[in-house]
């Protein structure tokens, strides 16, 4: 079964010949349509563009051609811009939106030579954790559909995890790619700020986004991240530092590696039985050689309220180009600029969007900046220092990714400090600035859990390194939910 | 904190959105019991410390050199333009 395969041996299968793109393509359109009306996971499906690109990377690796990823199938979430495509941010402000270039990561991806099937769903602007504001409807999680994938990026992962692509791009800004990579049971990894370009990824926070990839394993998603890293002038916030090989350093011994275990996040409401599952994959580290032992992060339960002042603060000023005069939605008949502006928004905006944007708005109006923005600034440094000491004394620092399992759709959206507790672990790494993944871990009552895997600033091939020795040891990372395998 | 209807209501008209009067009580609890919850913040001792608007640490932002790169695109942009006439956007009368 095609499907079953991981990205690096359909793409080692595609350049020996042994399948076609074209094919291949063809499979996971078919899966990709036969799950829609139960996992909602895509909001475009570019069927057509797919099929040409497929002729064109088979033509190329015929002639002994084609880039790293020639003929791969992937998906991109709708927060990357993709020329002549619809790219919508899960709102329904961009319902319409064609956008005119390419994000600098799908243009690499498709310099590479992979083939994008289609957008995946989202929450509206990545302001979610349950993928349940997309305009679009939510995504419902492969191991059970009365469940959320997490979000935002929840179509990302559910399509990962039922094996709709071998690989989706994702963005992380809270825990975006690594929360529903745990609720999924599948591999994330956000890298360091900088590492990847932002340019055409739709701004939510800029001092926090960061994209990446969802793949089945850490040496597919090394294998992707290898093509979309990397320094690009059109991003002010893109890092100019070499881009090791990451597939190279997968296989190194773990002996002696220091791994530190996050006590904060073991002690704030984690499930038992989640942290069991946490706990086993901890073991295999010490059988591999590892040196594990706890460290304190004092300032690390401050997390949530820093990031509920920065990320709506940016919000607000980013979302404050949706204006209604030159692209997205317009109201009909405005009477005047301001009503204009005010329909508009107000009509394009879901609700969590708008709360979004008032906390943001708030946060930084008169007399409150000092109190609240300029405040989440200084604690947020507090929290860099915890790990840069931390970071001093171990390799990385490993813990669980979120606090339970994937949880009812519904569950969480009455009250939004609720759901943005679900972000508990996830969140430190993106005030930091710095890498960090979600590995399969093992089932908790038959959901998957998620092992966060933390590393200094630009340690990428460090974090794969011990996220490809684990998956060595076990096979958590290859179960697919029964309806999809 | 409470926030008051009054606040919840210049806070969306500074923002440029409008909301229906039945959905104010909701956002006014809302808003609140976040505001509670950044306020957390309070208690955290910062003195002396600088605030951090950058992830990465000694990074300044780079600026390129001020050339024009990229071609005239505006036809392909006001594609997506909701009005445009002769190459402009259009707004309602602003000024009288």
């Amino acid at each position: 079964m095609i499907h079953r395969q991981t990205l690096t041996q359909l793409a080692a299968d595609l350049r020996a010949r042994k399948v076609g793109s074209v094919e291949l393509v063809r499979a996971y359109l078919a899966r990709i349509e036969a799950s829609q009306p139960a996992l909602n996971a895509f909001v475009s499906i570019t069927a057509e563009q797919a099929l040409a690109e497929a002729e064109a990377a088979d033509r190329a690796l015929a002639a002994g051609r084609g880039g790293a990823l020639a003929g791969v199938p992937i998906g991109h979430k709708d927060l990357f811009c993709t020329a002549g495509v619809r790219t919508t941010c899960g709102s329904r402000m961009l319902e319409n939106f064609i956008s005119p270039y390419d994000a600098t990561v799908v243009a690499r991806l498709k310099a590479a030579g992979a083939v994008m099937l289609g957008k995946l769903n989202m929450d509206e602007f990545a302001m979610g954790s349950s993928n349940e504001t997309s305009h679009f409807g939510p995504v419902r999680n492969p191991w059970n559909s009365t469940l959320v994938p997490g979000g935002s990026s929840g179509g990302s992962a559910a399509a990962v995890a039922a094996r709709l692509v071998p690989a989706a791009t994702a963005t992380d800004t809270g825990g975006s790619i690594r929360q529903p990579a745990a609720f999924c049971g599948v591999t994330g990894i956000k890298p360091t700020y900088g590492r990847v370009s932002r340019y055409g990824m739709i701004a939510f926070a800029s001092s926090l986004d960061q994209g990446g990839v969802i793949a089945a394993s850490a040496e597919d998603a090394a294998r992707m991240l290898r093509e979309m890293a990397g320094f690009d002038p059109r991003d002010s916030t893109s890092v100019d530092v070499p881009v090791p090989d990451y597939l190279a350093g997968l296989d190194a011994p773990l002996a002696g590696l220091k791994i530190g275990l996050l006590k904060e996040f073991f002690d704030q409401g984690l499930d038992p039985a989640y942290e069991r599952c946490v706990r086993e994959a901890l073991a295999v580290f010490t059988r591999l050689g590892a040196n594990l032992r706890e460290v304190s992060l004092p300032n690390i339960p401050l997390s949530v309220p820093v990031y509920y002042v920065v990320a709506p603060a940016e919000c607000s000023s980013n979302l404050a180009r949706y204006d209604g005069v030159r692209f997205g939605h317009r109201c009909l008949e405005a009477r005047d600029l301001e009503d204009l502006y005010k329909r508009s928004r107000s009509e394009g905006f879901g609700a969590e969007v708008k709360r979004r944007i008032m906390t943001g708005t708030y946060v930084l109006s008169a007399g409150y900046y000092d109190a609240y923005y300029l405040k989440a600034q200084r604690v947020r440094r507090l929290i860099a220092g915890d790990f840069e000491r931390a970071f001093g004394e171990v390799d990385l620092l490993m813990g669980p990714t979120t606090p339970t399992v994937a949880f009812a759709l519904g569950a969480k959206t009455a009250d939004p400090i609720t759901m943005y507790l679900n972000d508990i672990y996830t969140i430190s790494a993106n005030l930091a600035g710095l890498p960090a993944m979600s590995v399969p871990c093992g089932f908790a009552a038959g959901l998957p859990a998620g092992l966060q895997i933390i590393g200094p600033h630009f340690a990428e091939q460090r974090l794969l390194n011990a996220a490809h020795r684990l998956q060595l040891e076990t096979d958590w990372h290859l179960r697919i939910p029964g309806e999809y395998a | 904190m409470a926030l008051t209807r009054a606040q919840v209501e210049n806070i969306a008209h500074l923002a440029r959105l409008e909301l229906e009067a039945a959905e104010i009580p909701q956002f006014q609890q809302n808003l609140s019991s976040i505001v509670d919850f950044i306020g957390e913040l309070e208690r955290a001792d910062t003195a002396g410390v600088a605030p951090m608007a950058h992830p990465l640490a000694g990074l300044a932002q780079r600026l390129r050199p001020d050339e024009v790169t990229e071609g005239d695109e505006h036809e392909l942009y006001q594609r997506n333009a909701p009005q445009v006439a002769s190459g402009l956007y259009l707004v309602p009368k602003v000024i009288e």
